[in-house]
């Protein structure tokens, strides 16, 4: 279609916007960026991820490793010594795949990380647009399988949690049940990220959204209808979970490292 | 009454350039209130489509200081009126004249979309049986008044004017209509990966917040539809799946 708009393509961050666009975007680029950044920082330091009955959710499953949570435990003789290791850098790629291919982040990181647009009627840097329609955006078509297996992980981190409320008595060594601010923290964690993942787009499709009578879906309509109350509210969940999950870890390595002591409800 | 200055597009075929005006306006007014009378008292010739004034007809769409919007939805106290208020025509659509786009690209893609085609009857009576909330689901995109400001403030087809190989929001509102009807038999999740490309969506939700009638496009309509394509196209287990079921 030839296109005879009423002023000329705009450059980059060229509008006639007056509202303040660009804190929006800013701010997406400066929370994102600052948890992948402590989420990389935090995965390569392989020690201080646990402490007593709690278990930081980077480091979980903890496949291999020394610490008690470990399921197999520690590092493996195979394993490539030129190669880096840390328990987190075995299962990160997952909830971060998750993450990264989810419909609301990319949406974001599209805007506020590359400019395509910077924000709405904003003008943009490139020329050329491929959408997600060719490689590698197409490959964002796998969320649904990082969300199963992000489903997977809710149950590992619920049984974190579980185990979170056993403690060790140092005197006796006798194991009682008990609850501390760590539990709270760990069971914050698996709800927000309960919710994320619950509302997830691609969840929303499997359980009715690709049925055109939603009577058929897999758990009925009230699954779907519940469903689709928790994806209104997708992005808050992102942004709560994203934040709760790294404040997770720095409460358990900070235990772990003695600068914070863990207070016992009982 | 009040002074107001806007700065407003005036020109044909794309050349032009801005024109202020400044008026007087009173309490409730909304823009196209001001175009009008900017264009009674001070620039008879200028033109601007218009018809409802109550945001059902989708004709005074424009972009009020970078923003697509309804004028006829716009009030003046929604805007900050410190500097020249910007008016121009919806960027995405050639120029005719001033404020007036070309908007026929739209009912052109309209038309090669493929038809609601219902099942046979349920009954003998020749009616059919639909769950109501079925029917509620389909209902918010039949909201759409065909204002067109999604298609404007779209980036594929305002930035990168990728008209002929994408049909933008508005269509995949009109096609989730269709393809979550609980009639419907039609199938056009192929086409809508190719010709209609839905791929060049990137999801950046700028359709859903500048609908006026505010139907969750990106949410209800273009994901739900780009999972229907990834269902087709890019999920090996159903395509397994598929395959042995044949």
């Amino acid at each position: 279609m030839a296109q005879a708009a009423a002023s000329s393509k705009r450059g980059f961050g060229q509008t006639e916007r007056r509202d303040l666009w660009w804190v929006e975007p800013l701010a997406i680029a400066i929370g994102l960026s600052g948890f992948v950044i402590y989420a990389t920082w935090a995965a390569f330091q392989g020690n201080n991820y646990h402490y007593g009955p709690y278990l930081s959710p980077f480091y979980s499953p903890e496949i291999f490793g020394d610490s008690p949570h470990s399921w197999f435990g520690p590092l493996p003789a195979w394993w490539p010594l030129w190669l880096p290791f840390s328990p987190a850098l075995l299962i990160l790629w997952a909830p971060g795949g998750f993450r990264f291919t989810c419909y609301y982040y990319r949406g974001s990181y599209y805007k506020a990380l590359w400019a395509d647009p910077p924000a709405c009627g904003v003008g943009e840097p490139r020329a050329h647009y491929r959408g997600e329609r060719k490689f590698p955006l197409i490959v964002q078509n796998i969320h649904r399988y990082f969300m199963y297996i992000a489903v997977l992980f809710l149950f590992i981190l619920g049984y974190d949690v579980w185990k979170a409320l056993w403690f060790t008595n140092p005197a006796t060594g006798a194991v009682q049940f008990g609850m501390g601010v760590g539990t709270l923290v760990l069971a914050m964690n698996v709800s927000l990220l309960g919710g994320y993942t619950l509302s997830c787009h691609s969840m929303r499709h499997l359980l009715g959204g690709r049925h055109d009578e939603v009577n058929k879906a897999l758990f009925g309509r009230g699954c779907y209808n519940c469903i689709s109350g928790l994806n209104r509210h997708h992005m808050k969940w992102a942004w709560f979970s994203l934040f709760w999950v790294a404040f997770s870890d720095v409460y358990v390595r900070l235990c772990s490292m003695g600068v914070w002591s863990d207070r016992r409800f009982f | 009454m009040a002074l107001a200055t806007f700065s407003i597009w005036r020109g044909e075929a794309g050349q032009g350039k801005y024109c202020k005006y400044t008026t007087e306006f009173s309490e409730g007014m909304v823009v196209l209130d001001v175009i009008h009378k900017i264009q009674a008292e001070q620039a008879n010739d200028m033109a601007v489509r218009w018809n409802c004034k109550a945001g059902k007809c989708g004709s005074c769409s424009a972009e009020i200081n970078g923003m697509p919007k309804l004028m006829c939805m716009t009030r003046m106290n929604q805007l900050d009126l410190s500097k020249p208020v910007t008016i121009e025509p919806m960027k995405a659509f050639p120029s005719i004249k001033d404020l007036v786009t070309d908007v026929s690209w739209n009912f052109r893609v309209k038309k090669q979309i493929k038809k609601f085609k219902p099942r046979p009857p349920d009954a003998p009576d020749g009616s059919w049986r639909m769950s109501q909330e079925d029917v509620d689901r389909v209902q918010e995109f039949r909201k759409c008044i065909e204002c067109f400001l999604c298609q404007d403030v779209c980036h594929v087809l305002r930035e990168h004017q990728l008209h002929d190989e994408f049909v933008g929001p508005r269509y995949f509102v009109y096609i989730a209509a269709l393809e979550m009807h609980p009639l419907d038999t039609e199938d056009r999740i192929s086409e809508l990966a190719k010709a209609k490309g839905i791929g060049y969506c990137n999801i950046t939700k700028c359709c859903t917040k500048v609908c006026p009638e505010s139907i969750t496009i990106t949410d209800n309509a273009i994901i739900p539809l780009k999972e229907r394509v990834v269902d087709e196209f890019y999920d090996p287990l159903k395509r397994l799946f598929r395959m042995f079921r044949r």
